[in-house]
């Protein structure tokens, strides 16, 4: 009981920031160098380039050039410039290439750290409703991951204001009337998306301020945040007065926020990804971003746990607390893994073109292939080989390898959920991508760091203590 | 060759009381033969220092057999028997079998697994059990002290130690083997 409240210690600060640093480079460098690092196949690479080179002069000229086949590979791989022709060729190509890319990461990130936030009050909540008891010893790791909302929150408002043209096609006011000013056919008139104009505009017209999008993304955020505060308002309380009364009432803001999560994590799935392939929707989606990020949620609550077991704190988790940790892991990565194949044989065996392009551009895309084959193997067989055994669970050598592989691996589902639909066939991956990754999950980290050290690690009069104590299996 | 085996008999009816009685037992010396009870007690096993179960290595291996069995199955019919086209697909898609090489994998699993639990067990329909009391299928536990592995220990030591360790009765009984 040496050490009963985090210590957020200088040098550890020190070491993230350097992190941060380095993060800090790469983005710089894949600015400079857009191509990226592993990317070395120069048609695309020139491409970029000679686009910026060619901003202030007149673009006709360049694309008769070498990278003009290129140019147009980009366009057949995107479902959404059948009526968006200028959104490729025109703006986007220009002042766009490498800062649509920061914008399409920024999302990324936001989307996936949002996902562990959330995840980590949804642990939190799911171990009271569930009445658990194993629990109990490492339930602050998850608390704490939830201090990140708010700044989730500002993060996604901005990036959304900045990019949201870039990520999101639908955004563009052009598609919804079928008449222009002067009584002629609209060209960029979209009829499928018109009709779906109002899920994101209501009460506003097709083509406005997204004002029903923006408020679900506002309310979700408000409702997370304040059930997070109450149940972490009421942890803190427990530590200092005791009694099982505390208990009873996080079960209960537990419950109303698994019921709210149910829905808005959904439909949150569905706004904040589904929608950059704004003509495709799966009905598995919701279920299918859920998996990934409990997976991640559950990934990183490891790590962070068995870190700091080997930092000295928690000495009170043992090894049958982790094996728990483990089965969680292994269980639920084949779970995502049942999800993202219900969602994919169904797709490709019905075979319906407006629903099979979406694996259309990951599956049968040069770029995106590889991505796709090193998802599953990340994320399925690396997990189901490594986590079957016993022993691998209880091991702190394989939980931290195989959490920090679930980490990456995810971030790659994200990445091939949102860059296909956004950056086409323009997409790579790069020092952008990986020094981006590297500055948020410097600022989570740093997050979540902060809020652990604030309260005793472990909770003091949580009743069942006890029963953590004895868990044995 | 003896045909029967003697048998002292401390019956416990708490499941506390038999870990530690467990513990005190084999730490006296005495090699228990085996511990019947109506219920799975938590921690009997390590008590008894038993080895892990090898149940899962079998579970495995049975499941990789389901896995490569769906698999050659579904090659050797829609690839080599009797090729089909199916939905445009080509004649052996693979996708297209994983739902069924999965369903394989699962129940090859666990038919197996009980299977070689049977086998493991001796469990089996005209199999006759001994049976040491008829109350372990009621409410109370059993530990088994076979005598003739004990012959180093005298019964007299072991009828005090089941009594000390908290034994509600301790019994004699020999049994046809």
């Amino acid at each position: 009981m040496a050490k009963e409240r985090f210590e957020f210690t200088t040098g550890l600060k020190k070491k993230l920031y350097l992190v941060a640093i380095i993060g800090f480079v790469l983005l710089l460098v894949g600015a400079i160098f857009p191509g990226g690092g592993h990317e070395a196949e120069a048609g695309d690479h020139e491409g970029t380039e000679q686009h910026d080179a060619g901003t202030s002069d007149d673009h006709g000229t360049n694309a008769s050039d070498d990278h003009s086949g290129a140019d147009n590979d980009g366009h057949g791989g995107m479902i959404s410039d059948e009526s968006g022709e200028d959104h490729g060729a025109g703006e986007a190509d220009h002042g766009g290439g490498w800062l649509k890319r920061l914008g399409v990461n920024l999302w990324i990130n936001n989307v996936y750290f949002v996902g562990l936030g959330i995840i980590g009050i949804f642990f939190f909540a799911l171990q009271y409703a569930s009445q658990a008891g194993w629990s109990a010893y490492l339930l602050r790791v998850p608390l704490a991951m939830g201090s990140w909302l708010p700044y989730a929150f500002v993060l996604m408002i901005v990036t959304f204001m900045i990019f949201g043209h870039d990520i999101f096609h639908w955004t563009h006011s052009d598609l919804y009337n079928q008449f222009l000013a002067n009584g002629e056919l609209n060209p960029h008139y979209d009829a499928l998306i018109a009709g779906k104009s109002s899920y994101f505009f209501l009460p506003l017209e097709g083509g406005s301020f997204p004002l029903f999008f923006v408020l679900r993304m506002v309310v979700f955020f408000a409702v997370w945040f304040f059930l997070f505060k109450k149940i972490k308002s009421l942890a803190l309380a427990e530590d200092e007065l005791g009694g099982d009364s505390y208990w009873f009432k996080m079960r209960k803001f537990s419950a109303i926020f698994l019921v709210f999560f149910a829905v808005s994590s959904s439909v949150s799935a569905w706004d904040w990804i589904m929608s950059i392939d704004v003509h495709w929707f799966s009905t598995m989606f919701g279920w299918y971003v859920f998996a990934s990020w409990w997976v991640t949620g559950l990934a990183f609550i490891t790590l962070v746990t068995v870190l700091l077991k080997e930092a000295g704190y928690l000495s009170q988790v043992t090894s049958n607390h982790l094996h728990d940790l483990g089965k969680f892991i292994f269980a639920f990565s084949i779970f995502w893994t049942y999800v993202w194949f219900s969602q994919f044989l169904l797709i490709y065996y019905a075979n319906i073109p407006e629903e099979s392009v979406y694996f259309v551009e990951r599956l049968l895309s040069d770029k995106y292939a590889p991505f796709f084959f090193i998802n599953l193997i990340l994320n399925f067989i690396f997990p189901l080989l490594t986590f079957m055994t016993r022993d691998a669970k209880r091991l702190n050598v394989f939980l931290k390898i195989v959490c920090i592989v679930i980490l990456g691996g995810h971030w790659i589902d994200f990445y091939l959920m949102v860059t296909p639909g956004t950056l086409g066939e323009n997409g790579a991956f790069g020092f952008t991508e990986i020094g981006l990754f590297m500055i948020f999950g410097v600022a989570f980290l740093f997050v979540t760091l902060t809020a652990l050290s604030k309260s005793a690690l472990v909770a003091k009069n949580h009743p069942m203590l006890e029963e953590a104590k004895h868990h044995h299996i | 060759m003896s045909d029967s085996r003697n048998f002292v008999l401390g019956v416990f009816d708490d499941e506390d009381v038999l870990l530690s009685a467990v513990r005190k037992v084999r730490g006296a010396g005495v090699k228990i033969d085996e511990v019947y009870s109506p219920f799975p007690v938590h921690g009997l096993d390590e008590e008894l220092g038993y080895k892990r179960s090898r149940l899962p290595i079998a579970a495995f291996m049975f499941g990789i057999l389901g896995t490569s069995l769906a698999l050659t199955m579904q090659f050797w019919m829609l690839g080599v028997d009797w090729p089909m086209i199916i939905g445009g697909k080509d004649f052996t898609p693979l996708p297209d079998f994983i739902p069924v090489t999965f369903e394989l994998t699962v129940l090859l699993a666990a038919f197996g697994m009980v299977g070689t639990f049977f086998v493991s067990t001796d469990l089996k329909p005209w199999k006759d059990p001994k049976m040491l009391d008829l109350r372990i299928t009621d409410d109370k536990h059993v530990m088994a002290i076979d005598l003739g592995q004990n012959k180093s220990v005298d019964a007299q030591t072991i009828n005090s130690v089941l009594k000390d360790s908290g034994a509600i009765e301790v019994n004699d009984k020999e049994v046809e083997d």
